[in-house]
């Protein structure tokens, strides 16, 4: 296994050499479009504003259609890269076979979501999974109002809930993952597709709860406090090490591109994928996600390459 | 004298309740103006104008945000003006006033409050795929185009109505045609208001981003438009952007963003009013 690693790093470095040798003599130039999920596009743009640096006549063009609209365009042929937070579902893949389109996956970072509650809430500091579900399933609704319900010992008061609204990728990651189907839970929260709002709402009721991805709690610290979820072994709080090395289970995910394979014939994609692998690790940081172990992209690189042989 | 009393009272009670309700509006406008400028205005700068956007909320600009908008103004003015304003000289003038006219004319009245999002559909289907012009400028304007036709056929209408029947009438007594009548009189004298329907028509399309995000619009475009067929960005979708970005610069950049845009359709109704007063 570590053997496979080296050995996957020297090809790596040997690659690297040998783009930077093109890029010395001759620039690229074209136009690469991507489309999909807006929790993927910060990263890309910052790739995208990066590559200019490099290769200032390739056109790199980020639209947000969501991770489903981004597909759609992506299985017709009109994209090179569709950005995705989730990975393809089997009616999109379908999609894709029907117009001979075949592509390449590839996880470029991680978001967590983070469950939060009001700074001068003393009694909770964690949740297990199995107490998220049993607030949040859709049987809860009308029946699990006040927080008592949940651990004896909570105050006797009520609770109020806030959400991401339902249409975005973020309320279908955690109903996944904390009621077992995506798309599935009660209806009587507060929900907003700013997550802005969310933080507001949250830092102004004492008796809140509320969940959204990572980086607004980045910047909102002082305004909220981070509950910690149990993930079958230990009380694990979302950061950067703990959601890099998986063990903030089950609430955090990967955020994926995806390749059409035609577009990999042009050298412009090859090199921007590449690029994208090469920096997606420091970008993400910059944006508010968490990279990937950095073995992970080499190895995606590695992937990427056989991809790009085979489809030539 | 008791009943005159409850009289006056009533009058300058609804005067009060009048006076409130004209405040309310003005205030909230006034209140969110105010906020804006405190968050945005240290913001702009001439670099915010000429840089591409950026995931640093510092180096960020509206550049190309910003030539889209104005593409989009421009062929969405030439698509929109001549084919509203003749719309409506036809249905004011020349239709006879019968039942499918009053068909037509329920019709157009309908789709003046269509919601946008239903018109980027139809410009998704017609104008990128059917007509394959894909997600441009062209396609873009096209789609708000038929958005803004309603209220410029509208506005077209309006203006002609009130231009005194005394004119038409000396002029057909002169034995000016149709033609002459509505070249020579009609549109003199209606010009003012036509105009200001379809500049505070433009207004509404520059603020226009759930359409154009369906059309195909992006969020990140390295360029400005060169041709009618390139892709592009416009403001209100770089604004939606920032907005929902959790670093606080870039919230600031949205209210500076939003202070340009203000500043566009500002500009825009006082060009309106110029007109109305001037004709």
């Amino acid at each position: 296994m570590s053997l496979a690693l080296i050995i996957g790093a020297c090809g790596d470095k040997k690659e690297k050499k040998g783009t930077e040798g093109t890029d010395g003599t001759a620039a690229l130039s074209g136009t690469i479009k991507v489309d999909g999920s807006s929790t993927v596009f910060p990263i890309t743009e910052a790739v995208a504003e990066e590559f200019r640096a490099v290769q200032p006549k390739v056109n790199v063009t980020v639209g947000v259609s969501g991770t489903g609209g981004g597909f759609k365009k992506f299985s017709r042929g009109e994209t090179n890269l569709s950005n995705a937070s989730r990975p393809i579902k089997d009616k999109e893949k379908e999609a894709c076979e029907e117009n001979n389109i075949t592509y390449l996956e590839l996880e470029v970072a991680y978001d967590g979501l983070a469950v939060l509650v009001h700074p001068e809430n003393d009694w909770v500091d964690s949740f297990t999974v199995e107490e998220l579900k049993k607030i949040w399933e859709p049987s809860a609704q009308g029946k699990i109002m006040k927080w008592n319900q949940i651990r004896p010992e909570w105050p006797n008061q009520e609770i109020h809930l806030f959400g991401p609204g339902v249409a975005s990728g973020t309320y279908d990651y955690f109903t996944e993952a904390v009621v077992g189907e995506s798309g599935s839970s009660r209806g009587d929260f507060t929900a907003s597709e700013d997550d802005h709002v969310l933080v507001q709402g949250i830092a102004g009721d004492k008796y809140s709860l509320g969940f959204f991805g990572i980086a607004y709690y980045a910047e909102n610290k002082d305004k909220l406090k981070l509950i910690g979820v149990h993930n079958g072994e230990e009380v694990v709080k979302p950061s950067l090490e703990t959601v890099k090395n998986g063990t903030y289970r089950p609430l955090s995910r990967p955020l994926f591109i995806y390749v059409n394979s035609t577009s990999v014939a042009s050298p412009e994609v090859v090199e921007f994928v590449n690029f994208y692998l090469d920096n997606a690790g420091e970008l993400s940081k910059d944006v508010g996600y968490i990279p990937l172990p950095s073995e992970n992209y080499r190895a995606q690189k590695e992937s990427f390459k056989t991809f790009v042989e085979s489809n030539k | 004298m008791n009943n005159l009393r409850k009289n006056r009272l009533k009058d300058q009670l609804f005067k009060f309740w009048g006076i409130f309700c004209t405040i309310i509006g003005l205030v909230l406008l006034v209140v969110f103006i105010g906020d804006i400028l405190v968050d945005g205005l240290r913001r702009i700068d001439w670099g915010f104008i000429t840089n591409l956007p950026s995931r640093k909320p510092e180096k960020s600009g509206i550049y190309t945000a910003l030539m889209g908008s104005i593409w989009i103004l421009f062929f969405t003015t030439i698509i929109a003006f001549p084919i509203g304003v003749a719309a409506g000289i036809y249905l004011e003038e020349y239709s006879k006033k019968n039942k499918l006219a009053g068909l037509l004319e329920i019709n157009i009245s309908n789709l003046a409050g269509v919601p946008s999002i239903i018109y980027g559909l139809l410009g998704l289907e017609v104008f990128v795929r059917i007509m394959n012009l894909g997600p441009s400028v062209l396609a873009g304007s096209l789609t708000l185009s038929l958005l803004i036709l309603p209220i410029v056929i509208v506005a077209t209408r309006e203006a002609i109505k009130a231009v005194p029947s005394s004119i038409k009438d000396a002029s057909f007594a002169l034995g000016a045609s149709k033609w002459q009548t509505i070249w020579h009189q009609i549109l003199p004298a209606s010009g003012g208001g036509i105009l200001t329907g379809v500049i505070l028509a433009l207004s509404r399309a520059v603020g226009e981003t759930a359409p154009l995000i369906v059309v195909g619009a992006l969020a990140y475009v390295p360029f400005a438009p060169e041709n009618p067929l390139d892709e592009f960005s416009v403001l209100p979708i770089q604004i939606f952007n920032w907005i929902s970005r959790p670093q606080p610069g870039f919230i600031e950049n949205a209210a500076a963003a939003i202070i340009i845009l203000l500043l566009i359709t500002f500009i825009m109704n006082g060009i309106a009013v110029y007109f109305r007063n001037k004709w």
